[in-house]
């Protein structure tokens, strides 16, 4: 049986991991291979490492450290952050990373993802999703540029939208971010969750909200994700990998061990 | 000993290549027929679609090389399905290493996709998988499977039953990627480097 997956979340700046609360005020946690490989032995089931200042900095991601992660560890990893064209995408592919996330060029130019598919093939083209939920229209709604806080601006795309245009348009996975919850560590958005896995047809990843076990437990059971993404609850020890999976496992969720 | 990594001109042949080194092999990634028959181990990986991988093989004119080699041969994800007879992927001739067929995975309900860890399943006598205790998780992701038959020596479920893994004489198969599926992985790959020619006579 397929199992479901544990993903913890690299965010990158300056070659340093490093973590926010709500996407600001971004704190360093360390380096990345250590942190890498520390994660990959600890039962991680995949690794994302997410530069968070590419994008909006219309810079790519620091490419050295990829092919040094992908020399150490032995789980698949995906790269996220200012790809924006075939050619950057099959270098860090070349260099060992297995899968590519693009977020703010694919809302600037949705026409990318068809190319990145049609050169790479849909499995390895992630697509990632900040969706925040407007309180006063009940909407969600889909950011763009959301690693520099005074860059990031809603787009005209409401998220179950743009969720179906990027799975036409080829997307392999799904990584929703939702916003409200990210850094606050109160739980996954569920309900959010829910609606978008209901028309979701390729895998889904949950970000954004983990604070303890149960939320993964919570995420697993009431939103049927195929993985939940976390940062900060990893990188603080606050949830120790080889005991989440043992609790999920133990509630009835397939776990790799 | 000696280990070639077939370049099928696509991405991603680092990962293969550095999961090897970790075994303390030093790959050689090459296209040329020379070297490919000389090596001791040959390993067909591949990423994309059958119908551009058979292409590029028949551009580097290889298609023969590949077929009369008598070295165990492991093929990788699409490197695998390139060794059976036919893919239903861009319904393409493939090597026909292999006497078995690729077709789309069924919409069983569940995300395609194939995404993630899941076990394999040893059917029959399967020296790849020596010395490795049940739940064999693996790292798989593709859309297209080889359909059990015969030739099948492991199976996968994802809401139908495929084939993970396939064997005819010295050729091997694998749909996951050994290289990402960890320490079960890595005990895969040395397994391979440590066939006997008894095991390549089934």
């Amino acid at each position: 049986m397929l199992a479901k997956r544990i993903i913890p979340c690299l965010d990158v700046r300056d070659g340093l991991v490093v973590k926010g609360v709500q996407f600001r005020n971004h704190e360093i946690i360390g380096d990345i291979e250590p942190l890498a490989e520390r994660y990959a032995q600890a039962g991680a089931d995949e690794l994302v490492f997410y530069d968070i200042t590419a994008s909006s900095d219309a810079r790519v991601v620091d490419k050295s450290w990829v092919e040094r992660i992908a020399r150490r560890i032995d789980i698949p990893f995906t790269v996220a952050g200012g790809i924006s064209s075939i050619d950057q995408a099959r270098e860090l592919l070349a260099m060992g990373a297995d899968k590519i996330s693009v977020n703010s060029p694919a809302l600037r130019d949705p026409e990318l993802i068809n190319r990145l598919v049609d050169e790479f093939g849909q499995q390895c083209i992630v697509i990632g999703i900040d969706s925040f939920f407007d309180a006063e229209s009940g909407r969600y709604l889909v950011y763009q540029f959301t690693g520099d806080e005074s860059k990031s601006q809603r787009t005209r795309w409401q998220t179950a939208e743009w969720l179906k245009e990027v799975v036409a348009r080829g997307a392999g996975e799904i990584v929703l971010n939702c916003m409200n919850q990210d850094g606050v560590r109160k739980g996954y958005d569920i309900a959010q969750l829910q609606t978008m896995r209901a028309i979701c047809p390729v895998p889904l990843i949950a970000s954004g909200g983990a604070g303890n076990a149960d939320h993964f437990q919570h995420v697993f059971e009431q939103a049927n994700v195929d993985g939940a993404l976390a940062a900060s609850v990893f990188h603080k020890n606050t949830v120790v990998i080889a005991d989440l999976k043992q609790q999920l496992q133990a509630a009835g969720i397939p776990m790799r061990y | 000993m000696s280990l070639v990594i077939v370049d099928t001109s696509c991405a991603n042949l680092s990962s293969v290549k550095f999961a090897f080194e970790r075994l303390g092999v030093k790959p050689l990634i090459s296209a040329d027929p020379e070297r490919i028959r000389s090596a001791e181990r040959v390993v067909l990986p591949g990423v994309g679609t059958a119908k551009a991988a058979m292409r590029n093989l028949q551009a580097l004119d290889l298609v023969n090389t590949l077929r009369e080699l008598e070295q165990p041969v492991l093929g990788i994800c699409l490197g695998m399905q390139l060794m059976t007879q036919w893919s239903a992927e861009g319904n393409v001739d493939c090597l026909g290493l292999i006497p078995a067929r690729t077709v789309a995975l069924e919409n069983s309900g569940q995300p395609l996709p194939h995404m993630g860890w899941n076990t394999v399943n040893a059917v029959g006598t399967n020296p790849l998988l020596k010395n490795i205790s049940a739940p064999a998780y693996c790292y798989f992701v593709h859309s297209y499977a080889v359909a059990i038959d015969e030739n099948t020596i492991a199976s996968t479920d994802y809401g139908q039953q495929f084939a993970s893994m396939i064997q005819a004489g010295n050729y091997f198969g694998a749909q996951f990627h050994p290289e990402r599926s960890g320490a079960i992985g890595a005990q895969i790959l040395k397994n391979f480097m440590e066939l006997s020619d008894a095991d390549t006579r089934t």
